[in-house]
């Protein structure tokens, strides 16, 4: 069983072990060597098991939910009047346009923790119901603690009909006039 | 043959299978046959045969770690009986549970109780931990069973939270939102985290089913693991922590007392009357069940399951990044440290380690129950880190700026008890952990009873 040099120094059945032998020099025997080897196997094993399970869990992109992965044709320009607010509930956005004329599609969801916001005429203001968070017309913050601007959807204006992109989201710290779709 | 007994070779065909399963007594006439018992079945061998008569005490455990196993096999037999009429699709998900509910022989008394034994769950294995912390059953050889107990805390809060959603109503839907959405404010991984637990952007159908995989599979396999390893690491600790009063020395030889009968009825008579109060419960009140989930409209206000709205009102007045991420970790790391921290003392079994730990402990409690509303108020109507410092990141301002203040505070009063009391290091870290568990818990009941619309502080009366 053990190593010919082991047996005359140690009981029989004893595994050879690699480093008792000469202090201060590694010598692994074969037997330490297969022994550590099945332990890096099944540990490559218990990786490929968990990278797998990663993959499972993994955001599944074939299969998204909702319909809010394609364009949305919003409508002819002239059908929004001027600082005004029209939500798409199918599409997952407000369709605002600015008093100067120009269009933003903000996305329903509050920066602070995903809560739908709704559009309050009145007040001129989203308010979230969640945690009071309040966006402008624009999505500027007014009030915290939502920590950004609400995201925008990409608008394109083609032959004075207005579509917005629902496929990309834009992040966004806050509002500038260049992120404005003018007709 | 031969070697065969007399008994075991001439009795009948049944009664051989008899004697086949049960190899000793059944029914005990003395008590060597009471200790025969306990060992020869598969079940009782779990317990020691004799424990500490002291351990007997019911106010010494208040049977707690008990209640929190018997209620795991109720909601087990339960859940079973659910997923065979729940369907997880969002498209079904609600009606499913609704034709449970009006079509179903008792449809809506198995989800009730299954419902009152999850959330029962929760509060009896916060007080399980609060009951081990209290009576010092984390010193030496139970170190690492405290670990397992916190990773089966963690454990029933992703069931707990998981089981949420099923129903798929306007209060699921909102909730795991809600959560969800503070994930996203991990540093670096925050995203992603968010992304493979909706298993997508939205919360949808991939959502609901990896909540329903990791409800019904993952987790209670997890759990009967780790509650397997946490049972048998208490007998191999001897038994739970024995009491004793303060002064009082550990006995090297303590009474015992037979499993059988005076533990195993014990735990029956608790189990049962814990059965039967889930009963009352499930019988008087109905599980939840809103409006339909839509994704369009979310109700004002909206609020976490209950036992994560202490972080939401935490974020309330702090910044995310720290109502959601550092102070919860840093939670979490010093509960996991509390059996490694460097002790002067071992005061296992002793309640509240000394009659100065008990004042110390009274003094954190009342502390907090005072300062807390103080400062929830305070922040409310007062105080505004953002309008005083314009221009400051609100991660300084409402985050760095208060936590270190806070931090502070509480050090230099831990310091200062350690020196006008010459308080041990057992006593200044029960002070601290009374503190906080006394401020998680007023501002758990704050927020779920004193928040209202737009999450302004009303009156519970008047929500």
């Amino acid at each position: 069983m053990a190593g010919k040099k082991n047996k005359a120094t140690r009981p029989k059945t004893k595994v050879p072990s690699a480093s008792a032998d000469v202090p201060g020099e590694v010598r692994i025997s074969r037997r330490s060597f297969l022994g550590k080897l099945w332990l890096v196997i099944g540990g490559v094993a218990l990786l490929e098991y968990l990278a797998i399970a990663l993959d499972f869990v993994r955001p599944r992109r074939t299969r998204r939910d909702g319909e809010n992965d394609t364009i949305v044709i919003a409508g002819p320009i002239e059908r929004f009047e001027p600082d005004t607010v029209t939500a798409f509930p199918e599409g997952g956005f407000y369709l605002a346009r600015l008093e100067n004329g120009g269009f933003l599609a903000l996305s329903r969801k509050c920066t602070h923790l995903g809560c739908t916001v709704p559009w309050n005429a009145d007040e001129g203001s989203f308010v979230c119901p969640c945690h009071a968070s309040a966006f402008d017309i624009t999505g500027d913050v007014l009030d915290p603690p939502a920590p950004r601007a609400l995201d925008l959807y990409p608008v394109r204006i083609e032959n004075r009909i207005v579509k917005v992109d629902t496929r990309q989201v834009k992040k966004r710290r806050s509002f500038d006039p260049t992120q404005v779709t003018y007709a | 043959m031969s070697d065969l007994k007399k008994t075991e070779s001439q009795s009948g065909l049944l009664r051989r299978f008899w004697h086949s399963v049960f190899r000793g007594p059944v029914y005990p006439r003395d008590d060597s046959d009471r200790k025969l018992i306990v060992l020869s079945h598969l079940l009782l061998h779990f317990r020691p045969v004799r424990l500490p008569a002291k351990n007997l005490r019911y106010t010494h455990t208040w049977g707690l770690g008990g209640m929190s196993m018997t209620l795991f096999f109720v909601l087990a037999a339960t859940g079973v009986l659910l997923m065979f009429v729940y369907e997880p699709s969002p498209g079904y998900a609600y009606d499913s549970i609704a034709n449970l509910q009006t079509n179903l022989l008792f449809g809506k008394l198995i989800r009730n109780i299954h419902y009152w034994s999850a959330n029962l769950l929760i509060v009896l294995v916060t007080f399980h931990l609060i009951r081990v912390y209290l009576t010092g059953a984390y010193y030496p050889p139970r170190q690492f069973n405290w670990v397992l107990g916190l990773l089966l805390l963690f454990c029933v809060l992703v069931s707990n939270f998981t089981g949420y959603l099923m129903p798929w109503d306007q209060l699921s839907y909102w909730a795991i939102t809600i959560v969800t959405g503070m994930m996203g404010y991990a540093p670096f991984i925050g995203e992603w985290l968010q992304d493979v637990v909706r298993g997508g952007t939205e919360i949808g159908s991939t959502t609901l089913v990896n909540f329903y995989a990791t409800h019904t599979t993952v987790m209670p396999a997890l759990i009967i693991v780790l509650m397997m390893f946490h049972f048998w690491r208490i007998r191999k600790a001897g038994g739970v922590v024995i009491p004793r009063s303060p002064g009082e020395e550990k006995e090297e030889k303590p009474e015992q007392a037979l499993t059988l009968p005076h533990l195993l009825l014990r735990e029956f008579s608790v189990a049962l009357v814990l059965i039967a109060f889930v009963m009352v419960l499930s019988v008087v009140f109905d599980a939840p069940l809103g409006e339909a989930a839509n994704p369009g409209m979310s109700p004002n206000p909206a609020k976490a399951p209950w036992y994560f709205l202490g972080f939401q009102e935490l974020l309330i007045h702090f910044d995310p990044l720290f109502a959601v991420v550092i102070i919860p970790l840093l939670g979490a790391l010093g509960l996991f440290f509390i059996p490694y921290i460097r002790y002067e003392k071992d005061t296992s079994g002793i309640f509240m380690m000394s009659r100065e730990g008990r004042r110390l402990g009274l003094v954190a409690a009342l502390t907090a129950l005072f300062i807390t509303p103080v400062f929830i108020v305070a922040d409310e109507y007062w105080i505004d880190w953002d309008a005083w410092m314009r221009g400051v990141s609100p991660v300084v301002s409402n985050g760095v700026l208060p936590a270190t203040i806070l931090g502070a505070a509480l050090t230099g009063y831990c310091a200062f008890l350690k020196r006008r009391y010459s308080a041990s290091n057992n006593e200044v870290v029960q002070f601290v952990f009374v503190l906080l568990s006394v401020a998680f818990v007023i501002l758990t009941i704050t927020e779920i009873w004193f928040r209202g619309p737009r999450m302004a502080l009303v009156w519970p009366w008047s929500l």
